[in-house]
């Protein structure tokens, strides 16, 4: 896809911004990303532009990427834990395009990473931001479908409703059905979708050396994380929240016994194969 | 593992968007002109520019193309572009009534001042498939053309402009005043800007409007259908429908005079709604409907929805604002139902770590069951 | 004795008010609303104390401004006038007129100090939630975190309410008219609440089943020492659970006093009516 069209006609050259976004736009993401970091948790509305992917597949985490994007920048993308799925090969070429930033797969050496659905094995630093792309900024969507009676349930910290339906699900299946997008408690105030991370990288966000950005676009939702900050699954006594167990399985290519594990079903029908679904995690294993 | 390879996945994807393109030139006829896509297929720019939000007849018909017919894509790749154009001014408010009409109906009154323009329509064609069409030449629609423009012209012309009719009736006093207690009105402030700024509810009718105008057609009409069936209590009258051009006000970047600066095609609707004596005095009310291009499917239905959501009750989906605007964005819809296809394996693995859990739980409860019966037997 | 609830000149207008019903005293008024503007007053300076283990009822027919009252007290209407004082027995809480509290304030009053039944299960209760589920929402919303503890109290309450605990995990979509009104009264009780509100909670019910609510409520009310607020149009359930009783017309008490006296020797020739048609 040409970002800079030159058709055979010279007038209908068209040059974008440095980053696509144009000042004005990046201002005001930038502004809403800093009320976002100023109330940890808290969903910050904002004017959310319309880009060139479609709606769903990462265009608020993409509107932040390019609002905070210099070029001195180590960019990587993951979908699902690896860099070369359709998601991040699409938003990875379309970035490089409007900004020519270096491109990485390794966790350590990016400054910015953008994600969907998975925060690296890999510890990140201060001097790092991870930005997660987010379908359903509302955890509290589950229990109630209105937008504005969810603000006032915020507003007034009214989550019994939410605790409710844990409650209902531990008595009826002897534990919380949520798998993916755990809500979490933050800073003891807000409760927060923290994306569809599975259950396996929620303990990754409490107390974190980086600083986490929430980017919601069709819903027009910015939030985050700072670093340093409590992040709590909500959970009972008695109930302790869990992550996913791979209990006795180990990545089939690095030997892993320690990282969110990818099923793969062989093609006999029959047989699984497991392996590390942070790809450039598995590969830099492999090569030490 | 098929799209999620490891390796090669770059190169299946860019594979992919090139197919994409081949399919619609694998044919081999001669590939279509934009100029004839925008001049033949109009009503589909018409809906294009409208759910892309961009005025910007040659480039829709670029899009089309572009999209092979995909009105969702294309209104897509317009609204995309949209975002990267800058703002250069602002339109100043204009009046309808300064219309360049060529067609303007009103089903309120068998016949009203300025006359009933029916002007083109599909309306009483008979839908029967014109044959001819297949062998239609340059020459046959030139004859066809001439004999058109030669019939009309024994017609006199249009007026400049037409009295409205939900104003002569206004003037009676039989319309609610949008300037009265309890409905909401913004004209003499700022309207909302719902491409700079996130909605929040309630939201501000400006805003309403706005979402309505890009808002994708079927939707539209899917949401006022069932308002007018039953799922609602609108009873619309068609006051008036006018399509026409209306005219592109901006002031003078030096001497801040209004300049027209050229002119749009769009689509009118007010419909007439039962009255209502929230004020006082029983009057009619009015829904309101303007969107770019002739698609009066797409006025009409705005028009009946700006009503229905004035309603106090959120007793119907058609009356609930949130959840008509939440949800008539054609191309938020599309993209969010587009991305149930990126993989979401690392969610289903959550979602089959739970399950097996759950399952477990199960059958260790049966099991339970099983021996507390025993017990007490 | 200090009141527990004092509330002063509590009033709520629906519709904007014009000069003519801000000033007039009640006499101007068509029933409860304005002959001017149109707007309805379902309450007019209405006030009273209710004082600790004291079960004070409030009478009237239908549209008398009864449930409206229970509703601006429980924070789900706001009112238009008038103030509210909760008086805390520990003393460490300084009297203050609650209706000026924000929002989240007045939430955490509610789910602290307030336990409320409705006529209509359906307000109440959630249906697909079990009924253990249904006690334990305020506790959840208390913070309380122990499902186990949670359980436990929302099982002691079911018991005292005499729903069976092996029903404990149902929806009480499944459960009778009278078992949801006992669920209903388990969830109201779960948090220990300063006051109850009872809005009309046995009309609909049959007698026999009344008779049983109402015995729970009276034994309740004794065993937990609580105060309460009953509103009801049945003058049997006041005479069997109320000590004081305030009577309501058109949004305004136009009496109060012993139960027994008013029952017994109305003085307004509006109570003197409903006593006179009850017989």
């Amino acid at each position: 896809m040409p970002i800079v069209e030159k058709s055979k006609k010279q007038t209908r050259q068209i040059l974008y911004n440095f980053a696509f976004l144009d000042d004005v736009a990046k201002r005001e993401i930038r502004r809403k990303i800093l009320k976002a970091v100023a109330v940890p948790g808290y969903q910050v509305p904002f004017g959310s532009r319309e880009m060139p992917i479609a709606r769903g597949w990462g265009t608020g985490g993409l509107q932040i990427t390019l609002s905070l994007i210099e070029p001195s920048d180590t960019l990587k993308v993951i979908d699902q834990g690896c860099d070369y799925s359709v998601n991040a090969v699409n938003i990875k070429k379309f970035v490089q395009a409007v900004t020519g930033v270096r491109i990485t797969t390794d966790t350590t050496e990016a400054t910015l990473i953008q994600t969907r659905h998975r925060i690296p094995e890999e510890p990140m630093t201060e001097d790092q931001i991870l930005v997660l792309q987010v379908p359903y900024p509302e955890a509290l969507r589950e229990v109630e479908p209105s937008e504005q009676k969810t603000r006032a349930m915020h507003a007034e910290g009214d989550y019994g409703r939410m605790w409710l339906f844990l409650y209902e699900d531990i008595i009826h299946y002897g534990e919380v059905r949520l798998s993916y997008r755990y809500p979490v408690l933050v800073n003891n105030k807000y409760i927060m979708d923290p994306s569809p991370i599975p259950r396996w990288d929620v303990p990754k966000l409490n107390m974190a050396r980086t600083l986490f950005l929430f980017g919601a676009g069709r819903e027009k939702r910015i939030y985050a994380v700072p670093p340093y900050t409590s992040v709590e699954p909500l959970q009972f006594e008695d109930h302790p929240f869990r992550v996913e167990s791979f209990a006795g399985k180990r990545c089939e290519r690095c030997g892993a016994e320690d990282t969110y594990l990818d099923e793969i079903i062989a093609e006999d029908g029959v047989t699984r194969h497991y392996y590390c679904s942070d790809t450039s995690f598995c590969d830099k294993r492999r090569r030490t | 593992m098929g799209y999620v390879a490891v390796k090669g996945g770059e190169q299946a994807i860019e594979n992919a968007c090139n197919l994409f393109a081949y399919q619609r030139i694998k044919g081999g006829s001669r590939p279509l002109a934009v100029k004839q896509i925008e001049e033949q297929l109009y009503l589909l720019i018409d809906r294009v520019m409208g759910e892309g939000s961009l005025y910007a007849p040659e480039l829709a018909a670029l899009a089309v193309k572009q999209a092979a017919g995909d009105t969702l894509e294309a209104s897509f790749m317009l609204r995309a572009y949209r975002t990267t154009l800058p703002r250069i001014a602002s339109t100043l408010p204009g009046s309808t009534a300064r219309m360049r009409i060529f067609r303007r109906i009103s089903a309120s009154f068998k016949d009203v001042p300025g006359g009933q323009v029916l002007g083109p329509t599909s309306d009483y064609t008979l839908r029967l498939l014109n044959f001819d069409l297949f062998d239609e030449t340059k020459a046959s629609a030139q004859l066809f053309r001439r004999f058109v423009e030669h019939n009309l012209r024994s017609h006199e012309r249009l007026p400049d402009t037409f009295p409205k009719v939900i104003e002569i009736l206004r003037t009676e006093g039989l319309i609610v005043n949008p300037k009265s207690a309890g409905y909401s009105d913004e004209s003499d402030g700022e309207p909302f800007d719902i491409t700079r700024e996130s909605l929040v509810f309630p939201a501000a009718r400006s805003a309403r409007l706005q979402a309505m105008a890009r808002g994708e057609t079927g939707g539209l009409l899917l949401l006022a259908y069932s308002s007018m069936r039953g799922y609602g209590d609108v009873h619309p009258i068609v006051g008036e429908l006018r399509v026409g051009y209306l005219p592109v006000v901006v002031p003078d970047p030096y001497t801040k005079a209004p300049r027209v600066a050229g002119e749009v095609k769009v689509t009118e609707a007010e419909i007439i709604a039962r009255y209502d004596s929230g004020s006082g005095k029983p009057l009619f009310t009015v829904g309101y409907g303007l969107c770019f291009g002739q698609n009066e499917i797409k006025a009409i239905s705005m028009a009946i929805l700006d009503r229905a959501m004035e309603a106090a009750e959120n007793n119907s989906p058609a009356n609930d604002q949130e959840f008509v605007l939440s949800h008539i964005d054609g191309i938020e819809s599309m993209g969010f139902c587009n991305h149930w296809k990126l993989p979401h394996y690392v969610d289903f693995q959550s979602d089959l770590d739970r399950l097996r859990k759950a399952q477990a739980y199960h059958a260790d409860r049966g099991k339970e069951q099983k021996t507390d019966t025993t017990n007490s037997l | 004795m200090k009141p527990l609830l004092k509330v002063s000149r509590l009033s709520k207008r629906y519709g904007n008010g014009c000069l003519f019903c801000a000033n007039e005293n009640g006499a101007g008024l068509v029933g409860n609303q304005c002959p001017h503007c149109k707007s309805v007053f379902a309450c007019r300076d209405v006030s009273f104390d209710l004082f600790p283990d004291e079960v004070l009822g409030i009478v009237g027919e239908s549209g008398s401004g009864k449930s409206t009252l229970v509703r601006l007290l429980h924070f789900e209407e706001e009112a238009t006038g008038g103030e509210v004082f909760l008086n805390a027995s520990t003393g460490e809480e300084k009297s203050q007129n609650v209706l000026a509290l924000g929002p989240f304030a007045k939430r955490q009053l509610r789910n602290r100090k307030f336990g409320i039944v409705y006529q209509n299960p359906q307000m109440g209760l959630r249906m697909d939630v079990s009924a253990g589920g249904n006690v334990a929402e305020k506790l959840l919303a208390a913070g309380w975190r122990n499902v186990g503890l949670i359980r436990e109290r929302a099982g002691e309450l079911l018991k005292k309410t005499e729903i069976p605990l092996s029903r404990m995990d149902e929806a009480p979509r499944n459960f009778s008219g009278g078992m949801q009104q006992r669920v209903q009264i388990a969830k109201a009780l779960s948090n220990k609440p300063r006051i109850l509100l009872l809005d009309e909670v046995t009309t609909g019910l049959d007698l026999s089943v009344q008779a049983r609510v109402l015995d729970l409520i009276k034994n309740l009310q004794r065993e937990l020492k609580l105060s309460a607020l009953v509103v009801s149009h049945d003058l049997g359930v006041i005479r069997l659970l109320c000590h004081r009783t305030i009577v309501m017309r058109y949004g305004r008490v136009v009496e109060s006093g012993l139960t027994d006296q008013i029952l017994e020797d109305p003085q307004h020739p509006y109570t003197q009516l409903l006593v006179s048609s009850r017989l």
